[in-house]
């Protein structure tokens, strides 16, 4: 089983913050973003397009990374902590 | 998340004392000679817009080790004794703390770059995002592409 979650804005565009997901064999995030389109087309879209970033394992990803039974994937819109 | 102990690196819901921070930095080493500080607070005008709040929110664990490669990287880089970095989530009112930045050093020359640096990298690399409230509504602010 993987754990998604989705932060900030969003937790609006995939209505929800967290998902459990089992997946069989190891898949990439781009693949991954297939079974996310099923009931979140929007942020499918924007994990495909790059529109977001992803961290596995609290570590920053690409689309390209390949995700194991386990990992916890995080979608994260641009960061703004701080202040100007 | 607490202010009993002064850990360098904290993101918590609770204001912080910027002369607490600045006086348990002292204490860190008979050498500092400078400290330099970036305090971020609240502000009401954004974007032409009147703000009546913000909220903060982060990724646990993740936001933590980013400030922690922060202030490990500013040590090693800048050459500065230490550097602590704190950062409110949750609400916060304008005119309050959001974000401190403490840069003690032999010198002020590198705790001044190791400062700037580090409140850049923060906002680059960390996982916190600000959600301002202003009369149209709730806005997740997204500076940084």
């Amino acid at each position: 089983m993987i754990t998604l979650k989705y932060f900030a804005s969003l937790k609006a565009i995939a209505d929800k913050e967290e998902e459990h997901l089992d997946i069989e064999n190891p898949i990439t995030i781009d693949q991954l973003s297939d079974i996310i389109s099923e009931t979140a087309p929007k942020m499918g879209a924007m994990i495909r397009e790059k529109k977001v970033l992803i961290s596995v394992n609290q570590e920053m990803a690409s689309v390209e990374t390949i995700i194991h039974d386990g990992d916890e994937v995080a979608f994260l819109p641009p960061f703004s902590g701080g202040t100007k | 998340m607490s202010t009993t102990t002064f850990s360098k690196v904290r993101i918590q819901l609770e204001d912080f004392s910027v002369t607490d921070e600045i006086e348990a930095m002292k204490k860190v080493s008979r050498n500092i000679g400078g400290i330099t500080t970036f305090l971020g607070t609240g502000r009401e005008l954004s974007k032409g817009e009147n703000i009546s709040k913000l909220n903060f929110e982060h990724y646990p664990k993740m936001a933590e080790k980013k400030l922690e490669e922060i202030r490990e990287k500013a040590i090693k880089d800048y050459g500065i004794i230490d550097m602590s970095i704190i950062h409110r989530i949750g609400p916060i009112d304008i005119g309050e703390n959001i974000v401190l930045i403490v840069a003690a050093g032999e010198h002020r020359k590198e705790t001044f770059v190791a400062c700037e640096w580090a409140i850049a990298e923060l906002k680059r690399t960390t996982p916190i995002w600000k959600r301002e409230t202003t009369s149209s509504g709730e806005v997740w602010v997204q500076d940084t592409p």
